[in-house]
């Protein structure tokens, strides 16, 4: 086991705190770098997807992890980024111009909803947050004149430094991968100074944040602002991967995707986002195997036992009518995070640290050792 | 004129006068005590004058300064920190960060240069660090640094409270029963470090608390209250033999 030995506060101040973290950070860095040249196309696509997801990821976690503010809302601000994107560059706007003009956009849109939330706390703000949604999903399928309505709109390829970006190429992706290390960049700076500290107060205890001189109002805003512009400028990667949008694909099951990205991930640490966003990205691969083959494995299975040709045909309709069934996307993600919040409340970067201390201390681990921090998921705590 | 003062301060909630036009001074550099038995609205002042609650009528001023209006939030940038009854910390943050927040009304950084913690950031959280260093050495919380509150006993939580109002380098402190929970050996230190507070710190100090020995010891003036008003008001013995605070105590 390593022992730091601090001799300056510059030691508590650096984002690595010491060379193995270079080194392993380094490691995945360089292997993020070359995954274009080794994996398949499929596995690239989704890979860009986890760095989509993850800004999210990151961006809610600056306001439901660090300032304790829930949110239901967070696919309305990734719509606002990407309708932005794609009404812009019909007026051949270049990419940076709109892909700022759309973070920033959404980040005031953060701060006008930060407003009226600043009274509600808890299960009141959830439901404010999701009539946000709604509202924003309302005013996409009706603002035709810009929106084009539900026949949705088409985003053109990205054009950057006069060549045009391929969303399946590989600059997407590093374009993709440099926006989620720059979020995660800014927001462990931000995390380090006074804006961060007054977040996590705020979280803790509002009263004593006030007491310290902390302006609650405002950071709230600041932390609604913060946290929809980084999702807007994910809004605008989304955009371009998908190419198309319509206000369907912004509805409630996309705001509970990216909660259930940083429950599972782990709400404590920004490490919970990227890992979250890779558990929800990979799950759907998983779900449909399962809408696939499961009946045939099933009916194979039901047949080997002895079940008769024709039984086993039935088994086979009645798992695939299971399988494809409305809704059962939602209630597996439903039962996930119900299994989470029970069974690991630290979610997977938890998980992480916990078999990182087992081999450190092995054969001295305690279980007891992170049983306290379990009181983070009371309910009062997410108030 | 006096250093922070209270006139005609008043909370009431509906027919219930948790506070009745009570009027106080505390001069600058002194320790005041306010005493009185449970529910006689002590806190209630605090919570007056850190602004928790607006008051129902009265003013109070600082330094001359007319504060009743003044948002919460800008009352520790005066230079006015408390502590609180029950704790009030910043459970899943370690001790470090608890301190610094303590340091906010001190920060004066901008949003942008953080997102790129700018040099400028990095050296004004140094000299945060510096400072909140030396609380640490003043309360001996030392081994604590890294520590989560939420793994620390009563205790220890009680003189990170108190840490992390010094590290706001107030002018005036208002302590909400220091001593609450805190065992005899305790209960020493805390007297010591009140006095040590105003000696050499120069904080002028207003506190609650139910403990005689300890307002004794620290206290240059005591204030009695009983139902929201002021019994008595002077030394702590001539307060202590006060026949409305005998009577309040003993109920005679």
């Amino acid at each position: 086991m390593r022992f730091l030995f601090k001799t300056d506060y510059e030691d508590d101040i650096r984002l690595f705190p010491h060379s193995g973290y270079v080194y392993s950070y380094g490691l995945l860095l360089a292997v993020l770098l070359i995954a274009p040249y080794v994996l398949s196309s499929y596995l690239m696509s989704q890979l860009v997807f986890v760095c989509i997801y993850a800004t999210v990821g990151v961006g809610l976690m600056i306001l439901t992890g660090f300032t304790g503010q829930a949110s239901l809302g967070h696919a309305a601000f990734l719509a606002i980024g990407a309708y932005t994107a794609a009404y812009l560059q019909q007026f051949n706007v270049p990419f940076p111009v709109y892909f700022l003009a759309a973070g920033l956009l959404t980040g005031v849109v953060g701060a006008l909803v930060g407003f009226p939330a600043l009274r509600l706390q808890g299960i009141y703000l959830v439901i404010a947050t999701i009539s946000f949604a709604f509202i924003v999903e309302e005013i996409m399928a009706r603002w035709e004149s810009v929106t084009n309505g539900n026949e949705g709109m088409r985003v053109k390829a990205m054009q950057l430094l006069g060549t045009t970006v391929s969303r399946d190429g590989p600059t997407f992706y590093y374009l993709c991968l440099a926006v989620l290390v720059l979020t995660i960049v800014g927001t462990l700076n931000l995390l380090r100074s006074p804006t961060g500290r007054a977040f996590v107060a705020i979280r803790d205890s509002e009263t004593a944040a006030r007491s310290m001189g902390i302006n609650v109002a405002l950071y709230k805003v600041k932390s609604f602002a913060i946290s929809a512009g980084i999702t807007g400028f994910a809004g605008v990667l989304f955009a371009h991967k998908l190419s198309f949008i319509s206000p369907e694909m912004f509805t409630l099951q996309l705001s509970i995707e990216f909660i259930i990205v940083i429950l599972i991930g782990g709400t404590f640490s920004l490490h919970g986002a990227v890992l979250g966003a890779i558990f929800l990205v990979m799950i759907d691969p998983f779900l449909t195997y399962l809408k696939d083959d499961m009946p045939g494995v099933i009916a194979g299975a039901a047949a080997t036992l002895g079940a008769g040709t024709e039984r086993a045909g039935h088994i086979q309709d009645a798992v695939a009518a299971f399988a494809s069934a409305n809704g059962l996307k939602g209630a597996i993600y439903g039962v996930i995070i119900v299994v989470f919040v029970l069974f690991e409340p630290l979610g997977l970067y938890g998980r992480w640290l916990k078999i990182k201390l087992f081999f450190q201390l092995f054969p001295l681990y305690k279980r007891a050792t992170f049983k306290r921090q379990k009181i983070y998921v009371k309910s009062e705590r997410n108030r | 004129m006096s250093y922070f003062r209270a006139e005609n301060l008043s909370l009431h909630f509906g027919g219930l006068k948790a506070v009745d036009a009570v009027s106080f001074a505390v001069e600058k550099g002194e320790i005041l005590s306010i005493i009185g038995p449970n529910g006689a609205g002590k806190s209630s002042i605090f919570n007056l004058i850190s602004r928790i609650y607006p008051p129902t009528s009265g003013r109070i001023f600082f330094e001359d300064q007319d504060i009743t209006q003044q948002p919460a939030y800008d009352i520790a940038k005066l230079g006015i920190a408390r502590t609180f009854q029950n704790i009030e910390l910043f459970e899943n943050a370690t001790v470090l960060s608890n301190l610094l927040v303590g340091r906010h009304r001190h920060s004066t950084t901008r949003l942008w240069q953080e997102l790129l913690f700018l040099p400028s950031v990095r050296a004004g959280e140094k000299a945060h660090r510096r400072r909140v260093e030396q609380v640490i050495e003043f309360l001996d919380l030392e081994p604590y640094r890294d520590k989560l509150i939420s793994g620390l006993p009563y205790g220890v939580r009680k003189v990170i409270e108190l840490a992390r109002a010094l590290c706001s380098e107030p002018k005036l402190i208002l302590l909400d029963e220091p001593s609450s929970g805190l065992n005899v050996e305790e209960t020493d230190d805390m007297s010591f470090w009140i006095r040590d507070m105003k000696s050499e710190l120069g904080i002028t100090v207003l506190m609650v608390e139910h403990d005689m020995t300890l307002v004794n010891r620290v206290s240059d003036r005591v204030i009695a209250l009983n139902y929201g008003r002021v019994l008595a008001m002077g030394s702590p013995s001539e307060v202590q033999h006060h026949p409305d605070v005998v009577a309040a105590y003993l109920g005679a």
